[in-house]
């Protein structure tokens, strides 16, 4: 995780009183004070988001509306920005894209959820990284038609809740939520608190992004956490179970320097928006589709116990060095270390040996299939 | 048995010439879950100071010093399959390593008992 140096302007989430009462260690992250681990430590707390349900406080991430006049306006607008497909979403739903660098990189990875309330037509809700937040709107906002606008709202707070379990806790609370099939958003009463659910999550588990007013965030984390199945899961158990999930981490895993295709996020490039182009980094997105890119993230399974942190060299067989690992670390729920890393497309192949270079030494290591853990997303019965 | 600690939350615990080696509860408890460790090779040779072992956390990983000089005469073997113990008891079964000591002099420049918990509550 990206901890910023100490500062003594570190920001506060809404729940920060809550964290203290619980007994969190709170760390700096991304100009903000935020939990890593509650008294149970990030191994229990990973363990109990895969096999019950884990809450999160995640209010540090920016959520913000992009409001035009209608949809296909506002639509517009972020196609100009993204390579997704904008146009064609159906109101309740999201979609996961990227801000894109004219030179093909990326900015910052983001969720976009399309109103479902008709009173909102022309109105879609951003979530993006914490530490991306003031880069992301001031792009945005220089980069916006006239008649649409950016509007952070920084009077919400962001809470996740995660795991197996989540849904029948959610459904005592708010029985809609229930009913919501994966990647959907809506608005509904939680215990009478107006929020905003979006069945989504970072986990590769089941579960629930509730955004709900700032001053009314304590009050719905207490409801939850009454639960016999819920407890509080800090940032260092996101981080492992976003690993597992194989899921990127920004400014890790992705950045700047590295392209859409690369990462292997093909799944963000909307088929229209590949015939059609037009977005920044069209040329080297669209080429690298077509030809291959020179390199691609891969899961990679270190063979022992050692885990393969951040910045690990790896090289092939000949003793070459082919790429390095972005994010590495312990699987509690995998059973033994995991990482992803970018390598030489030749080598990107599962099965393909690799090794890493952990303290002088060489580590055996393969190349892997993603995720580590199945992804278990509710999928609605058709 | 007579134990010493130093400001990076070693302990070294004397056994006749030789010492146990590892790192403390406070230690363990900053670190949280251990799910790793690293350990040298029986016969080397550490000057005080140097990286004697690797203990890893879920989030990180991080050395462990020699806190006096001396040749490994043992190791903790158990904890590569158990690393967990050093959660557990970080200052009894969850020792890393045993020296016999080459400078036992150093011994005097490291904290007693009571010097450390008084430092680790000013921390």
């Amino acid at each position: 995780m990206a901890e910023q140096a100490d500062t003594d302007l570190l920001l506060e989430t809404p729940l920060a009183g809550l964290h203290r009462e619980l007994g969190a260690r709170m760390v700096p992250f991304a100009g903000y004070s935020m939990p890593v681990q509650y008294p149970k430590g990030i191994l229990t707390e990973h363990n109990w988001t895969r096999e019950s349900a884990g809450l999160f406080d995640v209010s540090h991430m920016g959520q913000a509306y992009l409001v035009g006049p209608d949809h296909a306006s506002t639509a517009r607008a972020l196609e100009a920005l993204t390579p997704g497909e904008f146009q064609a979403l159906a109101p309740g739903r999201i979609r996961y894209t990227l801000l894109t660098t004219p030179e093909g990189g990326i900015i910052d990875d983001l969720m976009v959820t399309r109103s479902a309330d008709p009173n909102e037509d022309g109105t879609l809700y951003l979530v993006v990284n914490a530490g991306r937040k003031a880069i992301d709107y001031a792009h945005i906002a220089a980069n916006l038609p006239e008649g649409v606008t950016l509007e952070p709202a920084d009077d919400l707070a962001l809470v996740a809740l995660q795991g197996p379990k989540a849904a029948e806790v959610m459904a005592r609370h708010c029985p809609e939520a229930a009913g919501m099939g994966f990647m959907t958003a809506a608005r509904f009463p939680v215990d009478g608190i107006d929020c905003h659910l979006s069945r989504s999550g970072y986990t590769g588990e089941d579960g629930y992004e509730i955004s709900v007013k700032a001053a009314d965030a304590e009050a719905l984390v207490r409801a939850l956490l009454a639960e016999a199945e819920v407890e509080p899961v800090g940032l260092g158990a996101r981080d492992s179970l976003r690993l597992e999930a194989g899921l990127c981490l920004y400014g890790h895993d992705i950045d700047e320097a590295t392209s859409p295709v690369e990462a292997d996020l093909g799944f963000a490039l909307a088929r229209r928006r590949r015939a059609e182009g037009g977005f920044p980094g069209a040329g080297r997105i669209l080429g690298e589709l077509a030809s291959g890119p020179a390199r691609l993230r891969v899961g990679i399974k270190p063979e022992g116990r050692a885990p393969a942190r951040e910045g690990t060299e790896i090289r092939d067989a000949a003793g070459t060095t082919i790429g390095i690992v972005t994010s590495g670390g312990f699987g509690p729920t995998a059973g033994g270390p995991v990482a992803m890393g970018y390598v030489a497309a030749e080598h990107a192949a599962p099965g393909t040996p690799v090794t890493l270079v952990v303290r002088g030494k060489d580590l055996a290591a393969s190349v892997v299939a993603m995720p580590f853990v199945p992804h278990r997303y509710f999928r609605k019965q058709a | 048995m007579t134990s010493y600690f130093t400001r990076d939350h070693e302990w070294v615990r004397i056994d006749g010439d030789a010492a146990y080696v590892g790192i403390t509860d406070y230690a363990q408890s900053q670190l949280g879950d251990v799910v790793y460790v690293e350990l040298p090779a029986v016969g080397k040779t550490f000057a005080k100071g140097d990286d004697a072992a690797v203990v890893e956390s879920v989030k990180a990983a991080s050395d462990v010093y020699a806190p006096v000089s001396g040749v490994v005469v043992a190791v903790n073997d158990a904890l590569e399959k158990s690393p967990a113990m050093i959660n557990d008891a970080a200052e009894g079964n969850g020792w890393f390593l045993k020296l016999t000591l080459t400078e036992p002099g150093e011994l005097d420049g490291l904290m007693d008992e009571a010097a450390y918990r008084a430092f680790v509550e000013t921390l």
